[in-house]
Formats: C-alpha cells, structure tokens, sequence
C-alpha cells in the first residue's frame, strides 16, 4: 500500500470532503497561499479559491465565532487554529456557544463545526506553543474530540468529523506531520467512539493517544524483548471514548497503564484510569497508572523538555515494576 | 414621529404597533410570574425597548436571521414568535421553544430565523457575522442583525469580526440597543469616545437614530437592509433607547445609579407606543376604539398563554441528557 505523510493525508480528507459537499469551507489564519506554517494546507487555495479558503486576520475568537454562526446556518466550517495552545483563545465560542447550542435549543439548532489544531511538546517551542489541552475541550459536554495516532487515522478521523452533526475539535500531533503510514487510495473513514487495538499482548494493557501511541508501541518491542506481552490500544477518540474495548482489555491483562501527552493532573490519563479502576477493580493486580505530560508549563531548554513528556523507556520501566508487582502498593 | 413614512401601508404601521404592544405585553406577565414567584430562575425586561426591535425586525423577511442578547424577549416577539411556546419556555416546560433546556435567556426560533438569547454578553457577535458569511457563500441574498447593548461594545470579539465583516462587505447589520446602562453601571463610564466611531474606524457606514421612535427606525433599517442586500454591507446602528425595569426584574431599588426623575422622564415622555398611539390617531390610521380592541385582544392572549404554560408539563426526567449530541439518544447511557 502507498505510504504518504499525516500532513498530505490532512490535505487530502478535506478536499475530498470538500470537493463532495460545497457548504464545507476551511477558515483561519494563513490557511490560503501559505497553506498554514506546517504547509498542510498547500494547493488548497488553487482547487476551491478564496471563497472556500478563507484568510482571516489575526482574531481567533473572531473566526471561530463566524464558524460558529456559518455552522448554525447550514455550512461545515473547518476552522484551523494555529497552535493548540491559542485555544484558550477561543473558549467562550468553542464551549460557551458550540458545545452548548443544540441542548440549549432543545435539539432545534446544530453546529456541524470542525476545529482543527495540534498538540505536542518536544518541538523547542516553549510554553504557549507546545501544550496538548484536549482534556480541557473534553471536559465540556458537546463537543467531541479526536485524537489521531498516524497519517492513516489523521484521514479516516478528519472525515468522519467533517460529516457529524456536532462540534468536533481534532488534535494533530505537530511533530507529526511528516511521518509516514499505509493509507488506502480508496475512500474510508474511522466511526468515532472505535478504540484501534493496536497490537494484542496478554500482560498488560498500554493505551495510549496521539503520538504516545508509538512511545507505547516502542516500549512494547522493548517489553515483548523481555518476554513481557504488551497490548497497545489506540481510543482514537476520548469523546466519545470507546470505554468497552478499554476495560475488556483491562480485565484481561490486570494491568493498565495510560499514556497522554496533555498535563498528568485532572487530565485525559486521569480520566481513564479512573474509569478502569471503577469497572475493572477486581479484575486488575495493580491500580492503573497514569502517564502525562509533568506539571509544569513546558521548558524551552531541550535539557528541560525532553523530560517533561512519557517516553517509550519510561513506560516500559513502569510496565515491568507493574508486571513485577512493585507498583502494586505504590503511594 | 418620523415624518418620512409615507411608503408604508397603514396595516405596516399597525402591524408595528401590535408587536410593540405585544413585547409590552409579554414582559408585564414575565415580570408579575416573577413577582409571584412562578417563574424559575430571573429574566430581563425589555419593555421601553420595543421600537427597536420591531423597527428593525419588520424590516426583515423570516429567513433573515438575528441574534439576541439576555434582554431577548423584545427580539423573540418581534421576530414573529408565538406567546405559548415562549412563557412554556420561560417556565421550564417541555412545550417551550427549547423544551424548558434554554429558558429566558437562551430562547432560540429557528423557524423564524432567530439563532437564540445569548447570556454573554457580546457573545453572539462571532454568530450573527457568520450567518451573513453563510448567505454570502451560498448566495442566500439573506440579512443578519446581530443586537447587542451598549455594554457589548466593551468585549474585544466586536472589533475582530466588524474587521472580517468590512474587509468581506457581509449582509450584516450590528445593531447596537444604547440604553444608558451597561448593567448596573452607567453607559458613559464604561464606553470611551463615540460608540459609532468605533465602526466608522472599520470604514463601515454608522448611523445613530432615535430608538424610541419606531417609525425612523423601520425606515433606517429597510435602506440598509437592501443595500446590504446588493452587497453593501455591513452597517452599524447605534439606537438610542432606554430600558424601564432594572439590569433584571430583581433590579428594584436602583437608585444608587439611576436617578427616578430621569425613568420617569423616558417612561412618559419619550415612550414608543405612547408616541406611535397618537401617531395613529393623528393620521386617522385607527381611532382610540380601534387602538383598544388591538390591546385587548393582545392582553388576552397573553393572559391565555401564560394560563396555559402554568398548567402546562414539565419534560420528563429522562430528556436530561438528551440533546447533547445530535446522534446520541442520551449521552449519559
């Protein structure tokens, strides 16, 4: 099968979609001629012109609240947000007034929205341009969030996103968008709430999101290197979040440990860990762990950064202390 | 009264008047469920506002779309809603605009093009600019009013989209509802320099006109709803008006920041349907008789409305977790 990067697979999920229904339109900053700083956008413009590549100015509330709006009335705005940091930016259209509409209206009005934007530290970019804040977005009931692992689901993902009927925000990982993987020339798409089991193992369970999908699948070659039999598990969307899969899993190695890249405390590894403890406590050997990004804003120093995210040697040293039953106990 | 209405038909000026009665109407039976303690929650009045509302929604068709604030029942009415469904809402019940989830302050009428009260406040300017996107690609020749208070005019959101909306000429009109007071605080101290200035800066056409006058501002706001129309928007229209009631019905001793004297002076010498009552009879459009019977039959079916949203029923637990999603029956299963 051809391999293309996360970046073209990006590119080519909306102008599939767009070529198929006209009311979808990307809006954002430098989304037209430049394509965006991570050049995922390139050639866009050219095939469906200014009108359906829309160059905003600066104002991120702003072109997020005309998505919202655009949404309300019929189109499929995608709207491209730089830096997932910038977020924050736009709280009160994405959760005050997209997450909201369609229960506050009683079920008359929809926004059929698409935030797209990224996650992911380690690319020496400092504080407030390397945060992974998915678990801020999926704590608010009504939006949905989507979190792909690899070119292959950054596609089926983006697409089936762009067809629901409720607000999706999609989290890119930046330093992925050059890697490479296997993605079908035909048309597919990925239903949400679907966890991918990524490779089976009878030891453990390592779920994982996003780029941590390959640290889990690394520390699982290291683990297996061991005699030790890990199963990776990829939720692909943490709302909504494919819970069955996850405690079957659970149930069946006893021992779980969740990798994200967003903030330990109060985040998406809490949340699943949590969830696992609740429905699969007598069938686990040990707690499940819980791996995030530390918490503290992120460094510059590579000296600094580098530690502030789960690494595939990390992992697989906490997985062989849970098999050893060393963490059974831990404070 | 504006003296320039000759090319609307007397049943478009009664028409003007019957809407303007019935958000009269519908706040006084909003503010006495309040009194007595019926209504859940609180609300915000609208009444002293009408001619705004009306002036500007008679100007639309009911495809055109609006947004509304917290003080949303005047836009509600006027954009052509019906009394049951709006104290059904009001109340709580499953019968009400948004089966009782939305309540006064997120009342939302898709059928007659309302996108719904917004409770931040500035928060449905992104909204309103982006349904005028929406007809501009779709070619849709629709018009959206986004209407907000003068208290709006303080929140970033407002300069970045009328930037986006003149740098595109979007169909969108930004009505601006100037009422004195931005809460509890008094408009000139929070709002430095010239309120329509802060759109001209944007190159967008600003007009500021007599919000008590509902004659002048059907007038204003028909020309730009055709021009922008054509293509020539946006507009921006800062409405000089005034609210009767406090920030919300539980605002009652307020004289900390407004002095009494001056409500009385707007109430009884500036009031919009007072002024368009003798407008009425002046021109011999209705006689006093005709002009009652309008306001009897008005009161009566608010009076009927509201008896029938008491009796009405409340939704059934199990619609709690519904509409979160549009393809999840209920989200918490």
């Amino acid at each position: 099968m051809r391999q293309i990067t996360l970046s073209q697979a990006v590119n080519e999920a909306l102008a599939e979609e767009m070529r198929r229904d006209e009311t979808v339109f990307i809006i954002g900053e430098d989304v037209a001629e430049a394509g965006t700083p991570f050049k995922v956008l390139s050639g866009l413009v050219e095939e469906f012109g200014t009108e359906r590549v829309i160059d905003t100015p600066i104002a991120e509330p702003g072109f997020m609240g005309m998505g919202v709006g655009a949404a309300m009335t019929g189109m499929r705005p995608v709207v491209d947000l730089m830096f997932g940091d910038f977020i924050f930016l736009v709280m009160d259209q994405l959760c005050n007034q997209a997450a909201k509409t369609h229960y506050m209206s009683g079920g008359k009005l929809n926004v059929p929205l698409v935030l797209r934007t990224n996650l992911g530290a380690t690319r020496r970019s400092a504080a407030q341009h390397s945060q992974s804040l998915h678990a801020l977005v999926a704590h608010i009931p009504g939006i949905k969030v989507a979190l792909p692992s690899s070119a292959y689901e950054a596609k089926g993902l983006l697409k089936t996103a762009i067809r629901d009927d409720n607000p999706v925000v999609i989290f890119e990982d930046k330093l992925m968008y050059q890697d490479k993987a296997e993605v079908p020339e035909e048309e597919y798409y990925i239903p949400f709430g679907e966890a991918n089991i990524k490779r089976e193992g009878t030891d453990i369970t390592l779920i994982g999101t996003s780029s941590m999908v390959q640290v889990c699948e690394r520390a699982a070659e290291l683990l297996a290197a061991e005699g030790i039999s890990a199963e990776v598990i990829d939720p692909r969307t943490i709302v909504p979040l494919d819970e069955k899969t996850l405690i079957e899993s659970a149930k069946k190695t006893s021992r779980v440990i969740v990798v994200d890249e967003g903030h330990q405390s109060f985040g998406t590894t809490s949340e699943i860990a949590s969830r696992i403890n609740e429905k699969a406590f007598y069938y686990l050997d040990a707690p499940a762990l819980r791996m995030g990004a530390m918490d503290v804003p992120i460094p510059f120093s590579p000296a600094l950064e580098d530690i502030t995210v789960p690494t595939a040697e990390g992992v697989a040293e906490n997985a062989r202390k849970l098999v050893r039953g060393e963490l059974i106990h831990a404070a | 009264m504006s003296s320039s209405s000759d090319n609307l038909s007397n049943e478009s000026i009664l028409q003007m008047y019957r809407q303007m009665v019935r958000i009269r109407t519908f706040e006084d039976n909003a503010n006495q469920l309040y009194l007595s303690a019926k209504m859940p929650g609180l609300t915000h009045m609208y009444s002293g506002e009408e001619a705004v509302a009306v002036g500007i929604c008679e100007a639309l068709t009911s495809n055109d779309k609006i947004t509304s604030t917290h003080r949303g029942h005047g836009h509600c009415v006027a954009k052509g809603a019906d009394f049951k469904a709006m104290f059904c809402e009001l109340l709580g019940k499953e019968e009400g605009y948004c089966r009782g989830k939305g309540g006064s302050m997120h009342i939302a009428d898709q059928s007659n093009g309302n996108l719904g009260a917004n409770a931040i406040v500035g928060g449905s300017l992104g909204i309103a600019t982006g349904a005028a996107l929406t007809s501009k690609l779709m070619g849709k020749n629709e018009v959206a009013v986004c209407f907000f208070g003068d208290g709006a005019t303080a929140q970033g959101l407002m300069y970045e989209v009328m930037n986006m909306a003149a740098l595109w000429n979007l169909p969108v009109i930004y009505a601006c509802e100037n009422n004195g007071y931005s809460e509890y605080t008094k408009t000139e101290e929070i709002a430095a320099g010239s309120i329509t200035a802060r759109a001209e800066a944007f190159g967008i056409e600003s007009f500021q006109v007599d919000g008590q006058d509902v004659l002048a501002v059907n007038e204003l706001t028909r020309e730009l709803v055709a021009r922008a129309r054509a293509g020539e928007g946006p507009f921006f229209l800062e409405l000089m008006t005034y609210r009767y009631h406090g920030h919300h019905v539980g605002d009652i001793n307020r004289e900390y920041y407004r002095a009494k004297d001056e409500e009385s002076e707007w109430k009884t010498n500036r009031d919009p349907i007072i002024r368009l009552r003798g407008y009425l009879v002046e021109n011999a459009i209705a006689t006093e008789a005709e002009i009652d019977a309008i306001n009897e039959e008005i009161f009566k079916d608010a009076a009927d409305a509201v008896e029938y949203a008491l009796n009405a029923k409340y939704p059934d637990v199990s619609e709690v977790d519904m509409h979160v999603f549009t393809d999840v029956k209920h989200a918490l299963a």
